[in-house]
């Protein structure tokens, strides 16, 4: 099967570049593809121009800035498949916190010099402006998860990605639910699958950076929170701390003040 | 008529190399190859599929409305019901719509392309129960896939049955299924109804939904047998245009579409009440499923 | 003491002392048997290798409410003196995560490779009564349909069990109604009463009788098996839940439209838990895993849930879009449609489900109030 190498792209936007960290850490695993495909850009590790067109690009980032709405448009354009890697690209992220307050407050609080400043009101998920292919979820993503998308796109697979509750993953493994056995907050039973329940195995609650999973029941969750005396802020923070975007998220925090 | 492609490759100079498996593991997808691809209609085509082994190709038997696991390695696996008549060459024939992640796959194979195959599975239509009864075959888009070896086969012992009538539905004139058959099934003495949601320019036959042309036709409900496939919504209308004529609801069969990932009855995705659609139907007969049959969401 | 020495005959019942328990698992490891158990983890009691009897959660014990679970110190030093943990003994009959077979495949040929890797015999210790019954239903879905799967076969044959007779019973326990425990009656090779300073064992089978071959025993007294009758007698008498089966698979059919769904699937968080941790659950997902050489490929199976909403997904959309018809399936399922499938009830009674639900959703509760309004 020779086909030709499908061209990688890997773009970023408002973002701590953790996720290019995890496509970084595949290097043992992408070396192996080296002759399977062609990593045509990616300035956190290569210095090449960006130039002609992509089979797959990842886009890690959220959407802050106007001359950012350009640029996304442009990969969208050079691009057949669009995966949006992330929190920050798919749910805005932790700078989406600065959503559930004013922009005048936000920039005032973080800038000596707030004049220079261009920015968005609110860091908004690239589906907002473009059509996404593919959505991969974390903070950061997992890197395994992304060799399995890479994997089924080789064999000639449309990818897909699983979106049922970290639960799921807690009892393949093995994992001793904290919520039942400590009475610990856990946001597992509406938070997307993806990560292999890193942090139960680590013996400490979920804190969704994967987002929200399929039909998220959080009125259920939120309330067994407050039976087991999570305060009402902490709450909060639990849903908006990541996916800012997410409407499920966003509706259930501000219904903990 | 629709226009068809074909593309083929001789048996004789493919690789055969034969896997060495344990010959009782259900879960094993056997290798076999795509020999032959014929466009259907939009974005359907049947694809004549060969196991690599003579041997297991010799054994292979199966019954009208029965399904086999086809398999894209790396991809995954997908139920897909028998399209052929045992005397229509070597392999067995399958119509498949591209529509989810493994069929999208299939629609790049070309002639020669292996592919792993394993069934085949569940229970068929009633064509023993058929025999001496008037038989109706009721179906909608590619519903007519599992179908087709039934009207073939009654078309086989055409004596052995009483009134025979196909009526089938498709969208538009051309996503109709076999239609390049029709005429021939009509002149062999099944009477064919067709019909289409939707007309076009050239089109100068009936028009609207299949449930309808039971209005066409006169039914005996004391010695009809009712076979439908299609989408679910329309198989609860034919179900309840045939109740309503007072076909008795062990005479009337359909062929149910669930969620079927191990085609053997152990993975439970595919369970309708107490019944697993996989090794217990696909096809039922209403008697045994109505309770179940046009619950929402069940 | 009298002690003796020969093998035991199946069907006697003998009295070792308790730390000649040890002794029997060091036995069962040099016979070639991975011993598996009860063991302390950070949080609960779960099941996994038991080397010698201190790894057993000695003067241990558990406190379960619906969404809740905690670990308690004892004022004895009773052996198995807790009920059933989060862990089935399906996690090694039916393992999470397997490898059916691999494939390698190529432009004109592929080949599939049967998974050929080893299966550990098990020798599973501490088994209780709904725990045995969970196993029988498994070897139902697993072994007695038209098709056998060679895979849980394959350990099945090999696993040999040694069932404990409960001592206590979890808040969450309703064996006694679902007429599965406490008392432990067959599908086990050795099965051991705890006394207090001895445990009684029943041998029940010849490979039983091998194992305890050489071992110190003596026959039990009338007294003793007295004894372990009123222990067991105790458990059920004091087991708090209760699941009434009366007619409870056309009751449930009767119901599909009850308002209870609706009520069970705002709480419900579709989180898949329950499913996990019943131990009569069988569910899997077949999945393939492309290698990144693009020309290679496992079969995987991996447990799956009816709560997962994958789980009815198919071409023309999803069967079960919402919770409440997840609910209502997974209920139905254990409850009902499972009698018809398999001859038995789907549930053991064994209060998994109610443990281990993070919000404490309670199957004899929601089957009860289903009843409620058909009495």
């Amino acid at each position: 099967m020779n086909v030709p190498r499908p061209r990688l792209g890997v773009f970023k936007f408002a973002s701590c570049d953790g996720c290019q960290l995890s496509i970084l850490d595949c290097e043992d695993e992408i070396l192996a593809v080296a002759d399977r495909v062609e990593i045509a850009y990616f300035l956190e590790a290569t210095r090449r121009p960006l130039e002609g067109g992509f089979d797959v690009s990842l886009v890690e980032g959220s959407i802050s800035s106007p001359e950012q709405i350009d640029q996304i448009k442009d990969v969208r354009e050079r691009s057949k498949f669009i995966v949006a890697i992330g929190a920050c690209a798919n749910g805005g992220g932790i700078q989406g916190l600065r959503n559930f307050i004013s922009i005048e407050e936000s920039i005032a609080a973080v800038y000596a010099n707030p004049s220079y400043v261009k920015t968005l009101e609110k860091s908004r998920p690239i589906a907002d402006f473009i059509t996404v292919d593919l959505e991969l979820q974390g903070c950061p993503i997992n890197k395994y998860q992304l060799l399995n998308v890479i994997a089924q796109m080789l064999v000639g697979a449309k990818p897909r990605v699983p979106d049922h509750a970290v639960c799921l993953d807690c009892k393949r493994r093995n994992i001793v639910c904290v919520v039942v056995s400590q009475g610990k907050a856990c946001m597992g039973p509406v938070t997307s699958t993806g990560c292999e329940a890193l942090c139960p195995a680590h013996d400490r609650g979920c804190f969704a950076c994967y987002g929200p999973s399929h039909q998220p029941n959080t009125a259920a969750l939120a309330s067994r929170f407050e039976s087991i005396g999570v305060p009402s802020d902490q709450i909060r923070r639990f849903f908006h701390a990541f996916y800012s975007t997410s409407q499920e998220f966003v509706a259930e925090g501000l219904r903990h003040v | 008529m629709t226009m068809t492609t074909m593309q083929s490759t001789s048996t004789a100079d493919r690789t055969v190399r034969r896997a060495v498996l344990p010959d009782d593991d259900p879960f094993l997808p056997r290798p076999a190859f795509v020999t032959e691809i014929r466009g259907e209609t939009p974005g359907i085509a049947t694809y004549r599929i060969e196991f690599a082994d003579p041997d297991r190709a010799a054994q292979y038997e199966y019954e009208p409305g029965q399904f086999n696991m086809l398999w894209m390695p790396g991809i995954g696996e997908v139920p897909i019901s028998i399209a052929s008549a045992r005397d229509e060459g070597p392999g067995i024939l399958h119509t498949i719509r591209a529509t989810g992640r493994v069929t999208n796959a299939m629609a790049k194979l070309k002639p020669g392309s292996p592919i792993g195959m394993r069934g085949p599975y569940g229970r068929g239509w009633p064509l023993k129960q058929a025999e001496g009864r008037d038989v109706l075959v009721v179906s909608g888009g590619l519903g007519l896939a599992p179908l087709r070896p039934v009207v073939l086969a009654l078309l086989a012992n055409r004596d052995r049955y009483g009134k025979v009538v196909l009526m089938h539905g498709a969208r538009t004139p051309k996503d109709l299924l076999y239609d390049y058959e029709y005429e021939s099934w009509g002149k062999h003495g099944i009477e064919t109804l067709i019909t289409v949601d939707r007309g076009d320019v050239a089109w100068r036959g009936r028009v609207g939904v299949v449930p309808v042309l039971f209005n066409r036709i006169s039914i005996d409900p004391v010695r009809t047998l009712m076979m439908t496939c299609g989408p679910e919504v329309l198989m609860r209308f034919a179900v309840a245009e045939a109740v309503a004529r007072e076909i008795p609801e062990g005479w009337i069969y359909y062929s149910l579409e669930r969620n079927m990932h191990c085609a053997i009855g152990l993975c439970g995705h595919c369970q309708l009440g107490p019944d697993f659609v996989c090794k217990d139907g696909p096809v039922f007969d209403h008697s045994q499923t109505a309770r179940f049959f046009s619950r929402e969401h069940f | 003491m009298n002690s003796s020495a020969g093998i035991a005959p199946t069907g006697e019942t003998v009295v070792i002392e308790k730390p000649v328990l040890g002794a029997i698992i060091d036995r069962l490891w040099r016979d070639g048997y991975t011993v598996v158990g009860p063991t302390l983890a950070e949080s609960a009691i779960v099941i996994d290798q038991v080397r010698a009897i201190d790894d057993l959660p000695i003067g241990w014990t558990d406190e379960q409410e619906a969404g809740m679970y905690r670990l308690r110190r004892r004022e004895d030093r009773a052996y198995f003196g807790y009920a059933v943990g989060p862990h089935s003994w399906k996690q090694y009959l039916f393992p999470p995560k397997t490898t059916l077979y691999s494939i390698e495949f190529h432009a004109d040929a592929m080949t599939v490779k049967p998974n050929v890797d080893p299966v550990p015999s098990y020798a599973f210790l501490g088994v209780r009564s709904c725990d045995l019954h969970a196993i029988e239903i498994q070897d139902r879905v697993f072994l007695h349909g038209p098709y056998v799967d060679r895979h849980y076969q394959a350990r099945r044959e090999k696993a040999l069990i040694i069932a404990v007779h409960c001592a206590v019973a979890a808040s969450t326990c309703f064996c006694a109604s679902m007429g599965t425990g406490p008392r432990s009656v067959r599908g086990f090779d050795l099965a051991l009463t705890e006394l207090e300073g001895e445990f009684l064992v029943e041998i029940a089978t010849p490979r039983g009788a091998a194992i305890c071959d050489g071992i110190p025993s003596r026959a039990a007294t009338g007294y003793e098996l007295g004894a372990a009758a009123r222990i067991v007698d105790k458990t059920r008498d004091s087991m708090k839940r209760s699941l009434n089966t009366n007619g409870l698979p056309d009751l449930l059919y009767q119901n599909l439209e009850h308002p209870r769904w609706d009520q069970v699937a705002e709480r419900c968080l579709s989180c898949t838990n329950c499913t996990m941790v019943c131990p009569t659950c069988f569910c899997h997902a077949l999945e393939d895993v492309p290698a990144l050489d693009g020309a290679s490929s496992e079969k995987i199976r991996q447990w799956d849930s009816c709560f997962n909403p994958d789980h009815a997904h198919m071409a023309g959309g999803n069967n079960r879009p919402d919770i409440r018809s997840r609910y209502r399936q997974w209920l139905t399922h254990k409850l009902a449609s499972w009698v018809d499938q398999y001859g038995v009830s789907g549930c053991v009674g064994c209060g998994r489900c109610v443990t281990w639900c993070p919000v404490g959703i309670d199957i004899t509760e929601e089957a009860a109030a289903i009843r409620g309004d058909q009495q």
